[in-house]
């Protein structure tokens, strides 16, 4: 049974140790990974069978993040959990390191390099299949952003995770509505998004992203139909958790000035503390 | 030595995807990891007995280039040989992205089948020749690129591929193909260049199904008393730079033939060894940097002198007949 208080903590540790990675390295994409960090920590949490002494262990639930540029959140995720020492995000981006500026399997955790938008779901879906092939019960969950939705490879695999009935993959959409140069649906519109997915032959249940209950349990009760996939919309919010950063479109990889980091700190200390 | 096969064997005209698909089907009937993907393309892929005998080993991916590395590359990763046979036009151009990044530099043990590469397709035009794959492919890191000359070598080839553990481009042609040796019985190496002829002339290098042009030449050649070394380069990566260096340092001279571009491809690639190494003269005979003139494949190759008597010229140029 997963305790809410506990998820919760963990939540806003990960957005204040992401914060001071990036702070530290001078470059990273802060608004992306405050949004994801909910769904992150919901994953690693409450959801995923994995075991971080033994990463490759065969039986594994599979994640892989297919919007990679959201990195920061899963390094601390990743590290916090386990998979890594914590000594070692002070390297993030740092000339020599393995915690680059995108998922990066060299590092224990991680299952598969992404970084150009619109590949993760082509790999789930083979990872998926190998699954069935195999009667092997672990699921595989893909995290994508809602701009990378503009990506034609993106729905070459939806059709084929249902051509397949890979009701063991889950996709989830990061909305957050915001992409590098202004509105998503602005530079693209991907609506109705629910009505696609359904139409390719997915599942999909919508939550808040930021609602780690719900997460959990929604993510936990996969698949929703039998021998279909699965397809998460959760709503949130780019730079969740930081006012000055929530909602604002230039801080998609917004290094935080001294006066603005040490806002964001104290306001997440804040919560941590329950005074806010 | 004794397996080269110095005159082609027209009755034995078979084209390599036929061997591709008898082979996968022998070796998959025993390992059923292994497991081929088409994009649409078991036809052309030679691929149907595979798909009647194995069905659960093959994997439809529909036209969806992109999909089809992405998705072989999550099964490579989850235990399963997948490989993927798709045309190489697509696989090499479409497709190029998840190779650099889901295939090569995931580590992701994909074998990737380019079928009826170079201008196989002939008159079909640009869209479906590659002749820029060897260049593009070879410059990935962790991706190793390979062109078999004959059905015993894509036999061999394919075979070996099984128990490989680096992710390969390897290409095929579509049409029936002369035989290069006379069986199946040698040895065959992954990045050990075959001396299919011995000579001290000169030096003549070829890959994949221009082998027959090169071995052709050196007889004809032999007829004017010039004796000409051929090497297979079956493999363009790793390249086997001490043959291409003791060719060079042994008879001074090289000819280089591929149904490639002239940039990027074989004839950069031994440029590449010879000129940090030991340079000595060189001639790289391949397809211009322009689309491919109309025509089925051998009338493209004699246009632009793919073939004995223009290879026979040049060489008799270089050494000053």
């Amino acid at each position: 049974m997963v305790d809410v208080i506990t998820l919760k903590k963990e939540a806003l540790k990960t957005r204040m140790e992401l914060l001071k990675m990036i702070k530290e390295a001078g470059t990273g994409h802060t608004g992306s990974s405050l949004s994801n960090t909910d769904i992150l920590t919901a994953l690693y949490y409450g959801v995923l069978k994995v075991d971080p002494a033994n990463p490759k262990w065969k039986e594994r639930d599979r994640y892989v993040q297919s919007k990679g540029h959201a990195v920061e959140s899963l390094w601390v995720t990743l590290a916090n959990k386990g998979f890594f020492p914590k000594e070692e995000l002070k390297t993030f981006s740092k000339f020599g390191s393995r915690l680059i500026g995108h998922p990066n399997n060299k590092v224990p955790g991680v299952e598969m390099n992404t970084g150009s938008l619109g590949h993760g779901l082509s790999i789930s879906v083979g990872m998926a299949l190998a699954a069935k092939l195999d009667n092997k019960s672990y699921r595989v969950f893909t995290l994508m952003g809602d701009g990378e939705l503009a990506e034609g490879s993106i729905w070459e695999a939806a059709m084929a995770a249902a051509q397949y009935k890979l009701d063991n993959l889950i996709g989830i959409i990061d909305r957050n509505h915001l992409q590098i140069t202004g509105k998503t649906e602005d530079v693209m519109n991907t609506e109705p998004l629910d009505e696609k997915w359904k139409s390719f032959g997915w599942a999909v249940v919508q939550v808040d992203g930021h609602n780690l209950v719900e997460l959990v349990n929604v993510l936990n009760n996969t698949p929703i139909v039998t021998n279909k996939p699965t397809m998460v919309i959760a709503h949130t919010v780019k730079g969740k958790g930081v006012s000055i950063a929530e909602n604002q479109t230039g801080w998609h990889h917004h290094v935080p000035t001294d006066e603005e980091f040490e806002m964001a700190l104290n306001e997440l200390m804040m919560k941590l503390e329950g005074r806010k | 030595m004794n397996q080269i096969a110095l005159k082609p064997v027209s009755k034995n005209k078979i084209p390599n995807r036929k061997v591709m698909n008898d082979t996968l089907l022998e070796l998959a009937k025993k390992d059923r990891n292994i497991l081929v993907l088409t994009s649409d393309s078991r036809g052309s892929a030679s691929l149907l007995p595979f798909a009647k005998e194995l069905p659960d080993q093959l994997i439809e991916v529909g036209i969806a280039e992109q999909n089809i590395v992405g998705i072989a590359s999550g099964l490579a990763v989850s235990g399963k040989k997948p490989f993927v046979a798709s045309p190489a036009c697509f696989l090499s151009s479409r497709s190029i992205e998840q190779i650099k990044v889901d295939v090569a530099y995931s580590g992701a043990n994909v074998k990737l089948i380019g079928i009826s590469g170079g201008v196989s397709y002939g008159a079909l035009g640009m869209s479906h020749h590659s002749l820029q794959d060897i260049a593009t492919t070879r410059s990935i890191p962790n991706l190793h690129v390979m062109l078999p000359a004959d059905r015993h070598e894509t036999k061999k080839m394919i075979t070996a591929l099984v128990h490989y553990d680096t992710p390969v481009y390897m290409r095929i042609g579509r049409n029936p193909v002369e035989d290069c040796y006379v069986s199946s019985d040698y040895e065959f190496k992954i990045g050990q260049a075959v001396t299919m002829v011995e000579g001290k002339d000169m030096t003549i290098i070829a890959t994949g199904e221009t082998v027959r042009i090169a071995l052709d030449t050196a007889i004809a050649l032999q007829n004017d008393g010039i004796h000409c070394r051929v090497l297979n380069m079956h493999t363009i990566k790793p390249l086997d730079e001490d043959a291409i260096i003791k060719a060079a340092e042994e008879t001074g001279k090289i000819i280089t033939i591929e149904e490639h571009s002239i940039y990027g491809g074989l004839g950069s690639a031994v440029a590449e060894v010879i000129t940090q190494h030991c340079p000595v003269p060189l001639k790289i005979v391949g397809v211009p940097d322009e689309p491919a003139i109309t025509g089925n494949s051998q009338e493209v190759f004699n246009y632009y002198g793919l073939n004995t008597k223009n290879i026979s010229k040049l060489a008799k140029q270089m050494i000053g007949y």
